[in-house]
């Protein structure tokens, strides 16, 4: 018997969810063609390649760019550069700081007992058990309580006044990210069987060369898939960001957000085309790493 | 003072967990704890909070009401009680629907050749982590009256020659579910397919060489067994939703209201923080008492994680 | 070498705390003695202590009461990493993102040595366990005694004072583990370097040590060389733990030094014997140990002291020997006979339902406590 045998309605049924997954997504990129500035109707591709932009209408009949006239009208936006910077600025940062410390605390709750470990242990599941937008408001008012009180205490003006910006949302960011982490790198480490360390420490080595030299390059694959799903948890967030952001400090998902609440030309479609084939090149690169990695190790 | 560090484990793992405990606790449980404190308070004309014991708020979202028709000092006024239970109604269908669309799924790609699995897996979750507005964009973009919905069911209706309005989708209940079902069917997706792929093979021969057919197999061996995945899929899927409001604002526009347009509102455009956070501490609870429920029936899985 | 012993535990206690709360001794006062250059080793079902004690003398684990001695100084809360000894642990331990050469330079590395010697002493290393040329392979890609061949290489490559072995061969197969016991055993003697061994394996203690020690219950049951614990056990548990054993349980009627005088209430008869155990005194209750090879089995005989008739219920044919099953009364005795003549029917020497004589001489009926 085939133990891959599955029946064809299983199979159809495959097929049929995957088309779901994917026709919005496929319609998103062929509208970025499109030559309607309005973009409520496909009025068919951009014909024709030309010094100027040429519009009839509504209607692009030639660019510059040809084709990819939305992709070239993206590329001279600056606040889509702004936002991506932000986007990236603070996605970096909060996956560094995040996937450290919550790796701290996976080896801890995993290695240690002590005093505050049940409490440490049920903040954890805090993001995953309370909708998002309770804990963004939270977050709001404890910055906006603090940041007035603050302010109001220092005498602080103009630029000095604390306000909401990159880093609140950067620091709202890790609260949410870190437990992920913790528990990405906790269910990896309870794999971990304990000799290898007693062997390096077996042959000499203290206790911060055997993290650094067995422990430590054991789990990283633990750590990356944790800092991974961080990391795009950040890129993804919108409601925390919301409700954290101030001037200067749109994240892209906020500007997209921004924009489909007044005139969406195809440029929106051209960003999210962009952002998908970015998306689908790092997590294709990401599995063909992973799977030379596992490759190499069997 | 190194020596005595080794020697305490206890004061070793309370270091390690440390930034982590004081950052959850400054950013996570104090913000509930404020949450509590303002949602009994009142506000001042300004939209500033006046703290109080009041429990005004909550008096008000559970249907009390001044401001009546027919001069009555006070009535019921159902409206903030319909958007808890339209939130439930909603969070509760389109938990129904993605586990309807996921299992399949799931079981199609835990029982593919193992060599495939990872393609399979990829192909969901590249939709997962394309931004989360984007989709709800794109069915903006398929769901409107010019869209491709209406442009491809007017050209079967053409070629049956049957007569053909486009159809009013977009800001519509529908249109809501249909796009929550969109957004969370690859957080549904993953741990079933999780707990699925921990099925040993051996199993199925077991329950067949024992004269199950698939049928029965699929019932009283599968579904069991991947419990723990589906478990995890709903607290994954349902808490969300419960708390989502960009899908319902952007695709139910003003017509379907969710709590957490409500709660989002009280925030920004009518700046009410003192009901906002009494709507949140309520949607807290609600999601809670669920959960609680849900999982001290089923348990809570390792599976929540993988996604 | 400053001490006579090379490691030695003094009344040494570890105490766990089970999950249920309860407090338990894994090690239970053991005071062990292991000479320089000894192979010694520790043997025991699961449970018994042995494998806790061999991580207090590597360090993994830190005595609840007593101490630990390696090379005449207490190690007290010394951390594995400054003791010299080293360990070959069950499951090999090889750091699986490292490559063969690297796991053997990762002790040598912690030492601080130069690159050069590194080089030289992995090649060795490598020479020794005959698996030159493997250097680049990461240990997933070696076979299971070629794992254990480089864990054991891992270990030696730190010269140690002392290499402890916890079930070094449990994992790998009859034959293969028949031949390591022999190089185990050869290298030992080669280097002369203490080995302490851990393994619930009889056989492979008999066939390995210069000294075994026999753990039961998180105590210490016998301490001596193969032949003394096989031929002389110190008690019960000992002699039906290692090889098999025939028990009869009696009163002793008289005793000296030399010999005993035992009643079987089972043979209804009283049975000459060899006192072993410590301490035992008339009016005892104790147990004579027969191991089945040394039983004599004849078809004629006659009744007389430490003889007796008996009806044989079940024979094994089993190669080197057949296994006879011989009911004598109220005992039930198992006699192991050589196979001295080929022939093809074993059966046809001793038939079941068949009557026999049964010798049980002094000297092998050995007289032990009852625990």
């Amino acid at each position: 018997m085939n133990p891959y045998r599955r029946s064809p309605f299983v199979i159809a049924a495959a097929i049929l969810v995957y088309f779901f997954l994917y026709a919005p997504i496929v319609g998103l990129i062929l509208y970025s063609f499109n030559a309607s500035r309005t973009n409520v109707t496909f009025e068919g591709f951009i014909p024709a390649f030309s010094e100027n932009v040429v519009m009839d209408g509504s209607l692009v009949k030639s660019s510059p760019c040809g084709l990819f006239h939305w992709y070239c009208d993206l590329a001279k936006n600056d606040d889509v550069a702004e936002a991506a910077g932000n986007t990236l600025t603070i996605a970096i940062t909060a996956t560094i700081i995040s996937t450290v410390i919550g790796t701290m605390a996976a080896l801890a709750l995993q290695r240690y007992n002590f005093k505050i470990k049940p409490f440490s242990q049920l903040s954890l599941y805090i993001p995953i058990v309370i909708p998002e937008i309770v804990m963004g408001i939270g977050i709001l008012t404890l910055f906006s309580q603090f940041f007035g009180c603050a302010n109001e205490t220092f005498n602080l003006a103009g630029d000095a006044r604390l306000s909401l910006g990159i880093a609140t949302v950067t620091m709202s960011h890790i609260a949410f990210m870190v437990p992920f982490v913790t528990l990405v790198v906790q269910a990896r480490l309870q794999g971990f069987d304990k000799s290898y360390e007693e062997a390096a420490m077996d042959l000499g080595a203290n206790e911060w060369t055997t993290f650094r030299r067995v422990t430590f390059p054991m789990i990283l694959p633990g750590i990356m898939s944790g800092a991974l799903l961080a990391f795009t948890l950040s890129l993804d967030d919108f409601v925390i960001t919301f409700f954290t952001n101030g001037p200067g400090s749109t994240t892209l998902p906020i500007y997209v957000y921004g924009l489909l609440r007044r005139i969406i030309t195809p440029q929106v479609n051209a960003l999210s085309t962009v952002w998908i084939l970015v998306v689908f090149l790092a997590v294709l690169m990401l599995q063909i790493l992973q799977n030379r990695e596992s490759k190499s190790h069997s | 003072m190194l020596q005595r560090l080794r020697e305490n484990k206890s004061a070793q793992g309370t270091l390690l967990a440390l930034p982590t405990t004081v950052w959850l606790f400054v950013l996570l449980i104090i913000p509930l704890i404020l949450t509590l404190v303002v949602s009994f308070g009142r506000r001042n004309p300004d939209g500033n909070v006046i703290y109080d014991f009041t429990l005004d708020n909550y008096i008000r979202l559970f249907g009390y009401s001044t401001d009546c028709p027919d001069g009555q000092a006070s009535c019921f006024d159902p409206i903030y009680v319909n958007i808890l239970g339209r939130s439930l109604s909603l969070a509760f269908n389109t938990t129904m629907f993605v586990i309807a669309l996921a299992y399949p799924l799931a079981y199609f790609i835990a029982r593919s050749h193992p060599r495939r699995r990872n393609m399979y897996l990829f192909m969901v979750l590249i939709p997962l982590w394309t931004n989360f507005v984007i989709r709800v964009y794109a069915w903006m973009m398929l769901l409107r009256k010019e869209g491709a919905i209406n442009i491809i069911i007017g050209w079967v209706m053409n070629a049956l020659n049957i007569p053909f309005a486009p159809l009013e989708m977009l800001y519509t209940p529908g249109a809501v579910l249909v796009g929550m079902v969109y957004e969370f069917l690859p957080f549904m997706i993953l741990p079933i397919y999780t707990s699925l792929e921990k099925i040993d093979n051996s199993l199925y021969e077991a329950a067949a060489d024992l004269g199950a057919n698939p049928f029965k197999t699929l019932l009283r061996v599968t579904l069991p067994l991947s419990m723990p995945g589906v478990v995890a899929g709903t607290i994954l899927v349902f808490i969300p939703v419960m708390g989502t409001f960009i899908v319902s604002d952007i695709l139910g526009g003003r017509q379907v209201i969710l709590v957490g347009n409500l709660i989002q509102r009280q925030f920004l455009d009518a700046r009410d923080p003192t009901f906002g956070s009494a709507a949140s501490l309520i949607l807290m609870v609600m999601t809670l008492i669920v959960t609680y429920f849900y999982t001290r029936k089923f348990g809570f899985g390792e599976e929540i994680v993988v996604a | 070498m400053t001490s006579e012993f090379a490691v030695e535990l003094r009344d040494v206690v570890k105490r766990f705390i089970t999950p249920e709360g309860n407090e338990l001794n894994a090690v239970d006062h053991v005071t062990m003695q292991i000479k320089n250059g000894e192979f010694f080793s520790m043997l025991g079902s699961s449970g018994c202590g042995k494998t806790t004690s061999l991580r207090m003398v590597a360090g993994f684990e830190w005595p609840t009461e007593g101490e630990v001695y390696i090379e005449g100084k207490a190690m007290g809360h010394t951390p594995p990493f400054q003791r010299k000894v080293n360990t070959v642990f069950q499951n090999y331990a090889l750091f699986q993102h490292l490559t063969v050469y690297q796991n053997l330079a990762f002790g040598l590395e912690m030492e601080g040595a130069k690159e050069d010697e590194i080089k030289k002493r992995v090649g060795n290393a490598l020479e020794m366990v005959q698996l030159t040329g493997m250097d680049r392979r990461k240990p997933k890609q070696l076979s299971g005694g070629q794992q254990q061949r480089v864990a054991l290489a891992r270990a030696l490559i730190k010269t140690p004072d002392v290499l402890l072995l916890d079930e070094p061969l449990g994992a790998l197969d009859l034959k293969l583990r028949k031949e390591m016991q022999l190089e185990l055993k050869a290298l030992q003697q080669q280097l002369g370097i203490t080995f302490i061994y851990v393994t619930h394996d009889q056989e492979e203690a008999l066939t390995m040590s210069d000294r075994i020690a026999v753990m039961s219950k998180g105590r210490v049951q016998q301490m001596g060389t193969p032949v003394e614990v096989y031929e002389r056990p110190a008690n019960k548990f000992v002699a039906d733990f290692i090889g098999e054993s025939n028990f009869l349980e009696g009163k002793v009627k008289s005793i000296s030094k030399k010999e005993a005088s035992v009643f079987i209430p089972a043979l209804n008869a009283e049975l000459a014997a060899t006192p072993i155990s410590e301490g035992i005194v008339k009016g005892e209750d104790v147990v004579i140990s027969v191991r089945p090879e040394k039983v004599r089995v004849a078809e004629k005989g006659a009744m007389n002291q430490n003889m007796f008739r008996g009806k044989v219920t079940n024979t094994v044919y089993i190669g080197a020997d057949t296994h006879v099953f011989v009911e004598l009364q109220g005992a039930k005795l198992k006699v192991w006979e050589q196979n001295r003549i080929s022939r093809l029917d074993p059966k046809s020497f001793y038939a079941v339902g068949q009557d026999v004589w049964l010798m049980l001489m002094p000297e092998n009926s050995l007289v032990l406590k009852k625990e």
